[in-house]
């Protein structure tokens, strides 16, 4: 029987919304688990463990990933934004303006993983169109809005940026 | 409500960006998992692999040896393990209702997931290990898995005294007579299945010892009023347990029963340290409640012209292994299960019964929603028998105000159906067009009724508690949980209107049991109603004394002085002003209040009594939808693409419509995850569909952009004329989907969930041409 209450720990070092860490945990920990029960990084959520419902995507090295499906291992030496990074001194994204704006917020916790995920697919020009739009949402599940809004905001954002993040 | 029609709104009605929203969009809102406490444990659950077993044995030795584990803890431990409850609205069958729950399994389990042991560990990993360390000895009972034979004489019993949870039986006129007598009669057997809120944050709480033997307990729920269940769970005094919700992650009801609450409160009584407990999704799946599956038998009976002569119906809900909510959903249902059309002669026999499957409890719609599948599925066979407009048939029976339902319950407000399908069939226009030659398209429309407030049998009421500060802002505090649906940012709105001061300038402090007063449960769509309720009338009071003392010092009649964000001004003369802060002051030396506490009271009711003869109102009132759906079936894999979804409903007057849209497009999206994916499978009990990835909620893809049309009649029960909108919009889309199946494959579907295998299936018995929808006159 293995010994999950044991002393094993491995060091990973990232770099998190701009600032250098280095966190002690057991190996198999998962991106997840290390961001919020080591660095204390609770806007990054657990909604499944299972990699379907987008709530913890972070970006790693700027792709975005559901931090329950990798292992905090694999991070070590990168660079990881979670939604808290993306606001500079309070002041909000632009995207995330227009997804308070225009009502795409409702219970929350699925925002932060839309957030990243809707950035990402602008930033790669896969937000083209409200079904491009749609399918590159595909893995951030929404329960409250029905994303109608959340598309709209998305849009809105790609023009203003010019298609580009 | 006065001030709300006596001039032009200001705040009310606006599309204001929520106060809660811009905090959640950065990721800082501490929701119920995101709090850590100094020596904080972790509590797990061990939960049962059967469906129903006796409990032999359980050896917790091994476990509690393990290093990190501080506590292991089984029924005997839990100083009240039995948690009973009164059911309100019980039948002649079956009689008051004494229901219980255990907190934790007590020699018997009844259902896959239910809970056995409590683990409280230094860490996550090391309560893990004891989960796996508990050896529980089991000797497998027989299941109870269908609700039909669950009711078959010799059945195995769920529980001592029968299977039958709650009935009721009623008629109005002679159905017998009126069926024999119809120029049509149509039949229809309806199913519908087990489904999951799938709340994006699963279960989850912290709780601590606090001064004065406090045990605190913030945890995701819609009911702050557990205090009261964990306390006596515990055995203390209802003062000794303070419940605090901060924004919960989503509830649609699944939150509205204790979860965590009582296994953190044992874990700080038993060990005196914070505590944190997060449920798994799979726990989640496995464990929570679902909404009931319900097997439906309509048999109904029109004249030549199409209107309704008699209802017969036939209800029979599966309620799982506990009563939790089960007899007032199976209530809900039974009022509501002629849907909004008058008929003079309907028989209603209803009944839930225990099986050895998930408890089945509250979930938006709340036995409102299966129904509408039946009752639409009928109006739509009538209108194929009759070669009627399915909308034009439904025109004809709507009810109208002075109406009441079978049940007794009187129609009292505006019923603008009429409007509603007008406004849905406008915004579709012409039908849709096929993307291909062997597509299939439809169109399919769907009107439902759905009540918002608790049962005027329940005395319900709200309280709210408004202030201003020194410096001109205003404090709220009411004890409403906010769920997600904007609870808190819509009373701000209403204290704004009403006293002046900018939405920005007010903090709105919320659901905490000890510190907010008690304003009731975010259930039932009843909270901007009651809570709404309770915050206009601390409001206006308030508004009242204080126009006094500003008319005082404008030298002017208190009908002329106008409040403002800047403050207290003349309406007739340009530039007086009396700025809030004088206000306060001059409120303070003259002794007239600047704060106050309000209570609201909601209708009452004559409970029903053990008469047949009974009928009577039941519910406050409703919300009326019409619901229109355009589709299209590819006739080889089965598979329904949404083309165009329009919901319209009169709201009474929407505070926000923004927030009004976001209840109805959200409520679709998830009646069309019902309508098309979602299914809690069960196989001898167990439970099948413990992931997201077997779970099918609807996707950003699935889901087409709603378009929601919001009426206001101004006839509502909440403040300014508002009726709720929380639940009413997810009944229709499920028989407004079937409707446009039907349409476009002339197949009657009437069992959820329409997905690809089932149509598939039904096309591949159907012969070509019958598919060729551009030959079928849609009349």
């Amino acid at each position: 029987r293995p010994r999950p209450g044991g002393r094993c720990r491995m060091t990973v070092a990232f770099v998190l919304n701009g600032r250098r860490v280095e966190l002690e945990v057991p190996p198999h920990w998962t991106l997840l688990r290390a961001l919020r029960d080591a660095a204390g990084q609770t806007d990054v959520k657990y909604g499944c463990g299972e990699g379907v419902c987008g709530a913890c995507t972070v970006l790693l090295d700027g792709a975005a990933v559901n931090a329950c499906s990798t292992l905090a291992g694999q991070a070590d030496g990168a660079e990881i934004l979670t939604v808290a990074g993306l606001s500079k001194s309070g002041e909000l994204h632009p995207l995330q303006r227009e997804l308070v704006e225009r009502g795409a917020v409702q219970c929350g916790f699925c925002t932060p993983g839309v957030v990243l995920g809707a950035l990402e697919a602008v930033e790669l020009g896969a937000a083209g169109s409200r079904e491009e739009i749609r399918e590159s949402l595909a893995g951030n599940l929404c329960r409250c809005t029905g994303y109608r809004t959340i598309v709209d905001a998305v849009e809105a954002y790609r023009d203003a940026s010019g298609g580009r993040a | 409500m006065a001030v709300g029609t006596e001039r032009p709104l200001r705040v009310v009605g606006a599309e204001l960006v929520r106060h809660d929203a811009v905090e959640k969009v950065q990721g800082r809102t501490k929701y119920a998992a995101d709090a850590e406490h100094p020596r904080m444990l972790h509590a797990m659950l061990k939960r049962s692999d059967h469906a129903h077993a006796r409990i032999l044995s359980v050896d917790t030795a091994a476990a509690e040896t393990l290093p990190g584990v501080v506590g292991v803890y089984l029924a005997q431990d839990v100083p009240n393990n039995t948690a009973w409850v009164d059911v309100p609205g019980q039948t002649i069958e079956v009689g008051a209702l004494k229901a219980f729950t255990n907190v934790l399994a007590d020699g018997v389990v009844r259902y896959h997931g239910e809970p056995v042991a409590l683990v409280a560990a230094e860490t996550e990993d090391a309560a893990l290990a004891a989960l796996d360390a508990i050896e529980v000895e089991y000797e497998a009972l027989p299941v109870v898995d269908d609700p039909v034979r669950a009711l078959e004489p010799g059945a195995p019993l769920v529980h001592e005294g029968g299977n039958l949870l709650a009935s009721w039986e009623l008629e109005e006129g002679d159905v017998d007579a009126a069926l024999a007598a119809a120029h049509v009669v149509v039949e229809g057997a309806y199913e519908t299945q087990f489904v999951d809120h799938a709340y994006l944050e699963p279960e989850a709480g912290t709780a601590w010892l606090d001064a004065g033997g406090v045990i605190v307990i913030r945890a995701a729920t819609q009911v702050i009023e557990h205090f009261r269940d964990v306390a006596q769970i515990l055995g203390l005094d209802e003062n000794r347990v303070r419940v605090i919700a901060p924004y919960v992650g989503g509830g649609f009801g699944g939150k509205e029963d204790l979860t965590v609450e009582p296994y953190l409160a044992l874990v700080v009584l038993k060990t005196g340290r914070p505590v944190r407990m997060v449920w798994s999704r799979q726990e989640s799946l496995l464990a929570r409640s679902n909404r009931h599956a319900f097997r439906m038998r309509y048999r109904t009976g029109a004249d030549r012209d199409g209107r309704l002569l008699a209802q017969e119906i036939e209800l029979l809900a599966d309620g799982g292994a506990y009563a939790y909510l089960s007899a007032l959903v199976l209530l809900y249902s039974t009022t509501c299960a002629q849907g909004p059309y008058r008929c003079p002669n309907v028989r209603i026999r209803s009944r839930v019964v225990y099986t050895n499957h998930t408890p089945c409890s509250a979930f938006r719609g709340f036995g409102g929603m299966q129904v509408a599948l039946a009752y639409e599925g009928q109006l739509d066979a009538l209108a194929v028998e009759l070669g009627l407009d399915p909308l034009e048939l439904r025109r004809r029976n709507f009810v109208e105000r002075g109406d009441a339902l079978a049940i007794g319950q009187p129609l009292d407000t505006h019923v603008a159906l009429p409007e509603l399908t007008a406004a849905v069939e406008e915004r579709l226009g012409p039908p849709p067009e096929p993307s291909s030659a062997s597509a299939l398209v439809g169109r399919g429309f769907a009107c439902n009724l759905q009540p918002y407030g608790r049962c005027v049998w329940l005395n319900d009421w709200s309280s709210a508690w408004i202030g201003f500060e020194r410096d001109g802002s205003l404090t709220i505090r009411i004890g409403v949980p906010d769920i997600g649906c904007g609870q808190a940012s819509s009373l701000v709105q209403i204290a704004s209107e009403v006293l002046g001061v900018a939405p920005e300038r007010i903090a709105i402090h919320i659901g905490d049991s000890a510190l907010t007063p008690l304003t009731g449960t975010t259930t039932a769509t009843r909270q901007l109603y009651m809570s709404g309720n309770a915050v206009l009338e601390a409001a206006t009071r308030l508004r009242d004394g204080v126009v006094q003392v500003a008319a005082g010092l404008l030298e002017v009649e208190p009908g002329q002085v106008e409040l403002t964000p800047e403050g207290a001004r003349d309406s007739e003369a340009v530039g007086r002003v009396v700025p809030f802060p004088d206000l306060v002051a001059a409120c303070a030396a003259q002794n007239v209040p600047w704060q106050t506490l309000a209570v609201f009271h909601a209708p009452k009711g004559v409970p029903w009594r053990a008469d047949e003869a009974w009928r009577g109102r039941v519910l406050p009132d409703f919300t009326y939808g019409c619901h229109g759906v355009d589709l299209e079936v590819d006739p080889e894999t089965g598979h329904v693409r949404v083309l165009r979804y329009v919901a319209a409903h009169d709201v009474g007057r929407a505070l926000n419509p923004q927030s009004v849209r976001g209840q109805i497009e959200g409520a679709v999206a998830m009646g069309i995850g019902y309508a098309l994916s979602e299914r809690v499978v069960f196989e001898d009990g167990q439970n099948l569909t413990g992931t997201f990835s077997q779970y099918l909620i609807p996707t950003a893809m699935e889901v087409p952009d709603v378009e929601a049309l919001v009426l206001e009649s101004g006839e509502g029960l909440g403040p300014f004329g508002a009726r709720g909108i929380g639940e009413p919009p997810i009944g229709p889309p499920a028989p407004a989907i079937a409707a446009a199946l039907r349409d476009a494959t002339g197949v009657a579907f009437r069992t959820l969930p329409f997905t690809p295998e089932l149509i598939g299936q039904a096309l591949a018995k159907r012969t070509l041409p019958t598919l060729r929808r551009s030959e079928r006159q849609r009349s």
